[in-house]
């Protein structure tokens, strides 16, 4: 289908709009709106960070999932203690793919799952003795953990267990951080909360062990989970650079990388959604100024290269610009396999914290077209950044519901869609290529230089795959068949 | 005769215990096959039958165990004077965990362990004073006690909270078989305190089942660790005791209560002389503001 105008998006909401019943067509009409790049402020054209409604089938995670599942879990040389029942540790464990190096179940646990396995006698008697057995044990077990989190589930809001206590005594005994984080999943409208609260316990107990001296060219990543290795293929970029890595956070992260980070002289934020606040923090306590970059696709990339050297002297900024010069023909050759068999062809997302905006950009560089994005989670100020990203009247939907995304995807007709697992199966049985773009659907790394020649192999794997040849009924005839009939 | 399940509600300290042990105590020697489930963590509701200081619960037991599931039915069960079979469902000390689950959990083992199947003629839940959440609503959702019985005297935050009860009553009694079947003044010896519980049943649409007078020798037996029908079963508290549950078994007068509006409550007490009517010239302002108007008047 061709570009849609203004007013064929707006029709298009309206038309999805109508099934509501009227509370629920007046609330959801917020969230969704055709992009508007005169706009300053998304607040104007659209809402989020709202209650999802009930019956509408929402992606959403909880405030425990944005802790441990996002912010805490893959510091690796950590135990994340999952403190309650035994699910919500055990069906998130090692399912976000944030690679890591060591030896795990002996200095590293970013795959394993620690649990309170809560039964009904901690329920009503409890759990923080259990708590501290657990601690006990785990130091027994495992000796070579740099330290401790506690990550509530909603039981533990609910029957007030006292794990800031627990936590203090275990941290003074075991002379390691032991961090308790009320990330209970009831709390806040989505895991957008979770990733807040994480933050703030970060500030409160993993910054004030700082030794380092810094050195002039110290970087701190933030913000990238290192899905697929994407965190190694930024770092890449950045040593080349002439630039000192001194953590990352908090893919393949450790606790010492934590403590060293306020002896960075720059704060390079990849997802903003999920760790913004601890970036401010920094700033504000330690005076690390914070930049937000983008590394999807050689474009961005380059862009991002030359913002972060702006803040070095010139030998880095040299530097940036040999880097960009020695991937250039690497990228082009890419660009040239690729673009022919991608031109053209449209995209709609539907993701969590930074893709559905940074992603676009090497869309672009393949010449295929963003129609169509949203956040599960975002706030305003994500909308803020999207805006100016995307399309004139293009799609934007927040938190959109499973039958918003089906019915926007039978209107718009994109060529592929990248969203999560849940959506997946759905868009696959319409006949529609379909890439997982919060695990990379299994492969990775998409950021960096590395990363985007993968990337542009999978969307072309996905995308121009045989197989959606072959899913048309052979009784249902083909829509050249219909044309023909007609003609005659 | 089928089993009826009773629960006892009230505020807290108005002698819910005390009284749910005499009366299960006059039943027991009327020949009544009776059953105490505690739900409180304090685990008092059975010390009188039991001359115990306080019975093991379930949910210790459970959690010396392991879980409930390792429990057998009499591990839990004690038997004490007149065959009365006592259960305390138990709890965590205050200040941790969820005194609430306790009472859910106790109560579903209790089920499942077939406790009410034998030849009960009456359950009685003794409940902690205020219901605080779902947990202490337990004894009184479906299939549970049919019948509520309120303790009351005539001081007015007994009073409030009754009718805070009967208010929790509704909700239930809507989509189950609860019913609100009566107030029990436990009196405190306040100016016609008679009167005054049986203006407050009417409005709520119920009966004062019957007035326990006050009697020292409820506390003589009480150090004792016993119920008065027991200690001293010639007393004439005992026969208070004995009358009320010869009312409790010829009750029949179980309703959907219709608790009052604040202010008609206000008015109950007012017209009793236990609330004075609110002047609304003195709300919030200070001693100093108040000597300081009356000077000027």
């Amino acid at each position: 289908m061709a570009t849609m105008t203004r007013e064929e998006t707006e029709a298009l909401i309206q038309e999805v709009l109508e099934v509501y019943p009227e509370g629920a067509r007046a609330e959801r009409a917020k969230h969704l709106t055709a992009n508007d790049q005169d706009v300053d402020k998304s607040s104007k054209c659209v809402t989020s960070n709202r209650k999802s409604l009930p019956g509408t089938m929402t992606i959403r995670g909880c405030a425990y999932a944005g802790s441990k599942g996002v912010v805490w879990g893959p510091i690796k040389d950590m135990i994340h203690i999952s403190h309650g029942p035994v699910g919500c540790g055990q069906y998130s464990r090692a399912g976000r793919r944030n690679y890591y190096v060591g030896t795990t179940g002996v200095n590293t646990f970013g795959t394993m799952n620690f649990t309170s396995d809560f039964q009904e006698k901690d329920i009503v008697f409890g759990g923080d003795k259990k708590l501290t057995k657990l601690i006990e044990e785990v130091e027994t077990l495992f000796p070579l953990n740099k330290g401790i989190s506690v990550q509530s589930e909603c039981p533990i809001g609910l029957i007030g267990d006292d794990i800031e206590a627990v936590s203090k005594k275990a941290a003074a005994t075991l002379n390691k951080p032991v961090v308790p984080v009320r990330c209970e999943g009831f709390r806040g409208v989505s895991q957008s909360l979770g990733h807040h609260i994480a933050n703030d316990a970060i500030r409160d107990h993993m910054l004030d062990k700082n030794t380092r001296e810094g050195s002039p060219y110290d970087v701190a990543i933030i913000g990238d989970y290192n899905i697929g290795g994407d965190a190694w293929a930024t770092r890449t970029i950045l040593e080349e650079m002439g630039l000192n890595v001194v953590a990352q956070w908090s893919g393949d992260g450790t606790v010492e990388e934590m403590q060293n980070t306020p002896s960075v002289k720059l704060n390079l934020l990849h997802c903003y959604r999920s760790m913004n606040y601890i970036s401010r923090h920094m700033e504000e306590k330690f005076g690390i100024p914070w930049m937000e970059y983008n590394f999807f696709g050689p474009t961005k990339i380059e862009e991002s290269i030359r913002k972060i050297a702006a803040h070095f002297d010139e030998t880095v900024q040299a530097n940036a610009e040999k880097v960009i010069d020695k991937y250039k023909p690497l990228m082009q050759a890419i660009i040239d396999k690729y673009k022919p068999r991608l031109e053209g062809k449209k995209v709609m997302l539907y993701v969590g914290g930074l893709r559905p905006r940074h992603v676009i950009g090497a869309y672009e560089d393949l010449g295929m077209e963003v129609v169509g994005t949203g956040y599960e989670f975002g706030h305003n100020d994500d909308y803020d950044r999207t805006i100016k990203e995307m399309g004139n009247a293009t799609l934007i939907y927040d938190d959109v519901t499973g039958y918003e995304f089906e019915e926007f995807v039978k209107k718009v007709k994109p060529d592929m869609i990248g969203s999560g697992i849940k959506e997946k199966y759905i868009f696959q049985k319409m006949g529609i290529p379909f890439r997982q773009m919060h695990s990379w659907d299994y492969s990775g790394p998409y950021h960096g230089y590395d990363g985007f020649a993968i990337f542009a192999r999978d969307m072309d794997m996905t995308l121009n795959n045989p197989c959606w040849g072959k899913l048309k009924a052979p009784w249902k005839p083909s829509e050249e068949s219909d044309a023909e009939s007609a003609a005659a | 005769m089928a089993l009826r399940q009773c629960a006892i509600y009230g505020k807290g300290g108005i002698g819910k215990s005390t009284t749910t042990q005499n009366l299960v105590a006059a039943l027991a020697e009327a020949g009544k096959k009776v059953m105490i489930v505690g739900c409180d963590p304090k685990a008092d509701s059975t010390r009188l039958i039991l001359h115990s200081k306080a019975q093991t619960t379930v949910m210790h037991l459970a959690a010396e165990a392991g879980s409930v599931e390792d429990l057998e039915l009499e591990d839990v069960l004690s038997v004490g004077y007149g065959d009365v079979k006592c259960v305390e469902s138990g709890g965590p000390e205050p200040g941790v965990g969820c005194a609430g689950r306790g009472v859910i959990t106790a109560i579903n083992f209790l089920e499942e362990e077939g406790a009410y199947d034998e030849d009960l003629d009456f359950v009685f839940y003794d409940v902690l004073g205020d219901v605080v959440c779902g947990g202490f609503a337990m004894p009184i959702r479906e299939n549970k006690a049919q019948e509520i019985y309120i303790v009351v005297s005539g001081e007015m935050m007994a009073m409030f909270a009754a009718n805070n009860i009967a208010k929790g009553i509704v909700k239930y009694a809507s989509s189950g078989g609860v019913r609100l079947a009566g107030l029990i003044c436990n009196s405190r010896n306040t100016a016609r305190e008679d009167e005054l519980i049986e203006e407050l049943a009417r409005q709520l649409g119920t009966q004062m089942i019957h007035f326990v007078p006050r009697d020292n020798e409820v506390q003589r037996a009480e150090i004792r660790r016993m119920t008065v029908i027991e200690y001293n079963s010639k007393a004439k508290q005992a026969d208070e005791y004995r009358a009320l549950a010869q009312k409790v078994v010829d009750n029949k007068l179980f309703v959907v209560p219709t608790p009052l509006t604040m202010d008609a409550l206000e008015e109950v007490m007012m017209s009793f002389g236990i609330l004075e009517e609110e002047d609304e010239s003195i709300v919030g302002k200070t001693a100093e503001e108040l000597a300081a108007e009356a000077a000027t008047a």
